[in-house]
């Protein structure tokens, strides 16, 4: 589901703070760049302050964030949550001993690793990123956590993409996110 | 250069934070101890004292920019810039960042690497500084402080949670000061 665009004014104003970089990182693709949302203090607070409201007094342990960009919004949504943060990184960048995750791109496969031990059986647990597209990303992600035991509640976005039906694939989750673009 | 000597001398807060750091032994490579704080993430006041002791520090210094280097100053970066009410500005690898951007090379111990950042991030006069979770040779943050320059930003101070023996000595970094909450485990202290 979507944050209620008509009743929270804020909405709006993290819709207008993100900019659309044409043709980036390849023809054709209309590049949604939320470091022009980072640069307004009161529009990241309101963006960080929207899942805050959704997720406190959840039970929410876990917060796990997709490098790179999930790592900008995760953890202020874990510390005021008071919930661990757990990054999920592309391969041989955790210096543990790791889980992997593989999954489909457009071309090609990538990976997503999360260290053993980070997150225990029972576990609440919230993924984070900055946007949704095709839902591969979160997909791998929603599976790491599944395998370490945790209980996937939600996975929250900044922007989804619905022409990309990235809601459908993952896995019955729901998804929450603060602003579509078409 | 050290929390310890900069009046937080005897912080119980810095003891745990220090606890809470992991060493991974010969990471990535043969005789690296590596100073994972991924373990520090986990711990939810120990997280919450390392980003209180930043806020404290920068909150009435009139800082308007925190920049923060990819990736993992980004897990540190943003909340101090939210309580302190200034601008992140994410530092990246090339080709990350998608609109116009400013870059500075730095030297490897193998190699060059590149920093970038997006023009109009930041304005001439800004305060700015620099937070990253570690600090060894300072090649890293040297490359962040030029691109705050290059831009016109005043760079304030760099702050990293770890600061390894190669920093030591050097309070400072281009002449910027550098604040440091602990300095590098060893493998034998975390079992």
């Amino acid at each position: 589901m979507s944050a209620c665009k008509d009743e929270d004014p804020r909405i709006n104003r993290i819709k207008t703070s993100i900019r659309v970089v044409p043709n980036f990182p390849k023809p054709g693709i209309m590049f949604q760049d939320i470091t022009t949302l980072l640069l307004d203090p009161q529009t990241f607070k309101d963006t960080v302050d929207l899942f805050v409201e959704r997720y406190k007094g959840k039970n929410i342990s876990v917060v796990a964030g997709i490098e790179a960009r999930g790592f900008i919004f995760g953890p202020p949504i874990a510390l005021a949550i008071g919930a661990k943060f757990v990054p999920l990184r592309k391969p041989k960048k955790l210096p543990g001993e790791v889980i992997s995750e593989d999954y489909t791109l457009e071309y090609g496969r990538d990976c997503l690793q999360m260290h053993v031990g980070a997150v225990e059986t029972g576990e609440r647990a919230l993924v984070v990123d900055d946007l949704v597209a095709t839902g591969g990303t979160l997909c791998a992600a929603i599976n790491l956590l599944k395998r370490a035991g945790a209980h996937v509640v939600e996975c929250a976005c900044v922007i989804e993409l619905p022409d990309l039906k990235g809601r459908e694939r993952l896995k019955g989750k729901p998804l929450y996110v603060l602003v579509e673009s078409h | 250069m050290f929390a310890v000597e900069n009046g937080l001398k005897g912080d119980p807060r810095l003891e745990a934070i220090s606890r809470a750091i992991r060493v991974v032994p010969h990471f990535p490579k043969p005789g690296i101890m590596f100073q994972d704080i991924t373990t520090l993430l986990l711990d939810h006041m120990a997280f919450k004292d390392t980003v209180d002791i930043f806020v404290d520090r920068y909150r009435d210094m009139g800082i308007s920019v925190v920049a923060g280097v990819e990736a993992r100053g980004f897990v540190f970066g943003p909340s101090i810039a939210l309580a302190i009410g200034a601008k992140f500005v994410p530092l990246r690898k090339p080709r990350k960042l998608p609109g116009e951007v400013i870059s500075e090379e730095y030297e490897l111990e193998y190699g060059v690497d590149c920093l970038q950042m997006h023009v109009g991030a930041v304005h001439p006069g800004e305060r700015a500084i620099v937070i990253d979770d570690l600090v060894a040779t300072g090649g890293t943050l040297s490359a962040a402080i030029k691109l705050l320059e290059h831009a016109g930003a005043e760079v304030v101070e760099c702050g990293c949670v770890i600061g390894l023996p190669e920093a030591k000595g050097q309070r400072r970094l281009n002449g910027k000061p550098l604040y440091i909450l602990v300095g590098p485990r060893d493998v034998d202290d975390c079992y």
